[in-house]
């Protein structure tokens, strides 16, 4: 390395930028056809618009990838997340119909998540097995696990206070957005005011290295499971109320998908290390402004994953490094490059 | 020897990225000899191994086979050439049976099948060559790891096999399975196969080999025949010391002088035969504070493997750790972590920076992770700790901010250094601290290990390089071949009486 560099250290422009201006073009857009596609009207008290639908449709999954953004911080990934929302909503539709409250539903539903969670994190933190191979088990049991709760049928969820959770309006704004911006605050403040992120990024980015500097690797990598299937198990119960139901074979329905692009997006490598809560956030949103974008052009449903994919490839290209230093080296100078 | 010589080596030169890994190096071994390529790390040893089977293409120089110049460019060209190598790790499919590995990537059959039967006999075959005893149908994982050797071994010597480079084979067998190992070596010299062989233990060198090569720092020192070659002598060759020089510390030299309270003081940490199957055995020690202790030997003689016993990264199976009169169980670096135990490992690039986070993330970690997650350094403790290990080491650096994968390897030793001092640490365990950085960091390092002495640590100092000892230890125990081999201590720490241990002539 010569001199000049390591004097001047380069920072890179932060992912979260690239994102930024990828959601607003992808507004613009939007507005230029459609002039409408930004308001927000207030009716009955409550607001309406295209905007609150986004952030509405956009809760569930964000609140996945939450819990995922931490586990891909470790350098590992959880594929059962979406089975885990079937079991939640499953239990929410038990629970509720044995006269239970909706506390006791909830705190149920996300201790069954943070349990499956568990059991992720016991085959990958103890027993080393991989992240993919340990989490599949689960995504492929989990819905046999839903269809056996619920006893292979849809189960219709009539509770008024239930359905609040996805549907209902808190002070004119919806009530599950506000959640999960709430949550992903809080989230936000405990890993960074606390040295729970940093544990988390030195396991992601050397577990030997900080096992060697006396950290107990093997348990935040256990506890950044049982918090994704925690995230999962009220993301189960979110989709349930929105529903009216719970359905072991559609609900989260590739969620875990969603949640994977929406961390990878967000600038958090899939290889750990570093990772960004707002930049999941962003990313999350992107995807659904995406597909309502796709719905609003009236994109046949067939067809609507192909743009989605393109947006993948986009993003992919922007976090290789060759690429951007190939791209850079082009605004540059030709000069000599010292090895 | 009236053998003629089978491979030739000349004038072999292989550099990456500016380091010379091999310089002009002259190599020769011959029909029905076994031959050792001795030297310790960074001699060149694996890079000649790797030229030699087509992994790397030398910059400059020859390679003749039985005098025909040959230019390997795969594993499989060198292999066609009648080289063949079998590796320190076992280079097979375990879940693959013995037949199929030694038959895999030739096998004999037609049209896309597989001729089992042609398989089978092959292997039967090839084990039969080597006096071999073993089912050709069992699962190779389930068979020990030196029949996994031999079955390496069989599956490397095709028909046309005419020198075999045998890496490190026996750094993971016992004694008996060495024997059986050096039976069959035998038994492939007489049938006038030739041998290189590539060990770190001295005396498996002195049993099977006719002839030595050692290299250093990638330079020839020299070929010698064993017999003309006493041990000692070679671990001046290795070490690049003559033996004859008894001059010992030179005054300027001689700081470390044994705090003459010290020696009688508790130890704060002893340990007591400590040992560990495969790695280490009957290891004695007591670290005091105000103290440099010395672990020295050669390559591959137990120095790290005692060290990560002491620190907790491998569980010890046999002996016992005290911490201040107090028996511990070491579970985890954690642990010793929690007693008041910093290691700094050899291997800093794995075992040592969190590359992707900054100097400031990697300099606080061993404290924060020992303080727990919920009790947070602030910003600004963080930050005056920060200020205070770059100034006092010297760590050069942009600022705090900067990731530590960007820092010379001096620079992040330093900080590594500075993660443990930063818990304030009773014992501190350096295993190698100055190898792989430049000389002016060496001696600031060094430095700053002769000031943890007077801060009052108790230090193990770690190192392949017998001055290093020398110049700053005040007991020294050498390990030889996993086990201790002397202990030496104040005055008597001479590169003379160390090399001397080293070589088992103590």
């Amino acid at each position: 390395m010569n001199p000049a560099e390591s004097s001047r250290p380069r920072r890179p422009l932060s992912p979260l930028v690239w994102l930024c201006l990828g959601l607003t073009a992808l507004v613009l857009w939007n507005v230029v056809s459609n002039p409408a596609f930004l308001a927000v009207t207030l009716r009955d008290g409550h607001v309406y618009g295209v905007p609150i639908d986004i952030f509405t449709q956009a809760s569930r999954t964000m609140l996945v990838a939450l819990g995922m953004t931490l586990v891909i911080a470790t350098g590992g990934v959880d594929l059962s997340v979406g089975s885990v929302v079937a079991i939640a909503g499953a239990v929410c539709a038990l629970t509720l119909g044995h006269g239970a409250g909706l506390p006791l539903t909830i705190a149920a539903a996300i201790a069954v998540g943070a349990a499956a969670g568990a059991v992720n994190g016991l085959l990958v933190a103890r027993l080393a097995i991989q992240p993919i191979v340990a989490t599949l088990i689960l995504m492929v049991a989990g819905r046999g696990i839903a269809q056996l709760l619920s006893g292979g049928q849809v189960l219709i969820i009539a509770d008024k206070s239930f359905e609040f959770l996805a549907n209902g309006f808190v002070l004119g704004l919806p009530f599950a957005p506000l959640l999960v911006a709430a949550l992903f605050l809080a989230a936000h403040l405990a890993l960074r005011r606390s040295a729970l992120g940093l544990f988390i990024e030195a396991a992601g980015d050397n577990e030997t290295a900080s096992r060697f500097a006396g950290l107990a690797a093997a348990r935040i990598k256990w506890l950044v499971y049982v918090f994704s299937g925690a995230c999962a198990g009220l993301a189960g119960v979110l989709t349930a109320s929105n529903i009216r139901a719970a359905d072991a074979n559609r609900a989260g329905e590739n969620a875990e998908l969603d949640a994977i692009f929406a961390v990878v997006v967000g600038g958090t490598a899939l290889t750990g290390g570093r990772f960004s809560i707002l930049g999941t956030f962003l990313g999350a949103l992107l995807i659904q402004t995406l597909a309502t974008t796709m719905y609003y052009r009236g994109v046949p449903p067939a067809v609507a994953p192909v743009p989605k994919a393109l947006l993948i490839v986009a993003v992919s290209l922007l976090q290789s490094e060759k690429l951007r230093n190939r791209i850079s080296a082009l605004w540059r100078k030709p000069r000599k490059v010292a090895a | 020897m009236a053998n003629a010589p089978l491979l030739q080596l000349r004038g072999l030169t292989k550099r990456f990225l500016g380091v010379t890994a091999l310089s002009a190096v002259d190599f020769t071994a011959r029909a029905g000899e076994i031959h050792a390529l001795l030297g310790e790390n960074g001699a060149g040893k694996s890079t000649l191994i790797k030229v030699l089977t087509g992994i790397h293409v030398p910059d400059c120089g020859s390679i003749a086979l039985s005098g025909q110049p040959i230019a390997p460019r795969s594993p499989k060209d060198a292999e066609a050439a009648g080289i063949s190598t079998v590796y320190q790790e076992v280079n097979l499919i375990r879940a693959l049976s013995v037949a199929e590995n030694i038959a895999l990537g030739r096998q004999p059959g037609r049209f896309g099948f597989l001729n089992w039967r042609a398989i089978r006999r092959h292997a039967r075959e090839a084990l039969a060559r080597l006096e071999i005893e073993c089912d050709v149908d069992a699962e190779l994982g389930s068979l020990s790891i030196a029949l996994q050797q031999m079955v390496a071994i069989a599956r490397a010597l095709d028909l046309r096999a005419r020198l075999l480079v045998l890496d490190e084979p026996t750094a993971s067998l016992d004694q008996k399975e060495v024997a059986e190992l050096f039976k069959v070596m035998r038994r492939l010299r007489g049938e006038g196969l030739g041998i290189i062989f590539v060990t770190h233990f001295l005396d498996q060198v002195y049993a099977v080999c006719e002839r030595i090569t050692v290299l250093r720092n990638g330079q020839l020192v020299g070929e010698y025949p064993t017999a003309e070659l006493p041990k000692l002598a070679l671990v001046g060759k290795m070490l690049g010391r003559e033996v004859a020089d008894e001059s010992g510390r030179a005054p300027a030299q001689s700081a470390p002088a044994t705090n003459p309270a010290a020696g009688a003081a508790p130890p704060v940490l002893e340990a007591r035969g400590l040992g560990r199957r495969h790695a280490v055995e009957g290891v004695d020690l007591a670290l005091r504070r105000g103290e440099v202790t010395g672990l020295a030997g050669l390559l591959g003689s137990g120095r790290t493997e005692t060290a990560r016993l002491l620190f907790g990264v491998d569980r010890a199976e046999s002996g016992e750790i005290r911490i201040h009169d107090r028996v511990v169980r070491l579970g985890s670096p954690r642990d010793a972590a929690q007693l008041g135990l910093g290691f700094c490992s050899e291997d800093r690039k794995s075992e040592g920076i969190l590359p992707n986070l900054s100097v400031r993330e990697n300099l606080i970690f061993a404290l924060q992770a020992k303080r727990g997650a919920w009790h947070t350094l602030s910003r600004a403790e963080q930050t005056e700790l920060c200020d205070r290990y770059i100034a006092a080491l010297r760590i050069k650096t942009a600022d705090a901010e900067t990731p530590i994968k960007n820092l010379s390897g001096g620079n992040q030793q330093k900080v590594l250094l500075a993660r443990w001092l930063a818990t304030q640490p009773e014992v501190i365990i350096l295993d190698e601290p100055t190898r792989g950085i430049d000389v002016g960091a060496k001696a600031e390092i060094e430095q700053l290990i002769a000031r943890l002495r007077a801060d009052g640590l108790a230090v193990l100092l770690i190192s392949s390089e017998v001055e290093e000892i020398v110049r700053n230890c005040s007991h020294v125990l050498v390990l030889r071949e996993r086990r201790p081999a002397g202990k030496i201590a104040g005055d008597e720490i001479t590169p003379a009486r160390l090399m001397q241990a080293m070589a088992g002539n103590a």
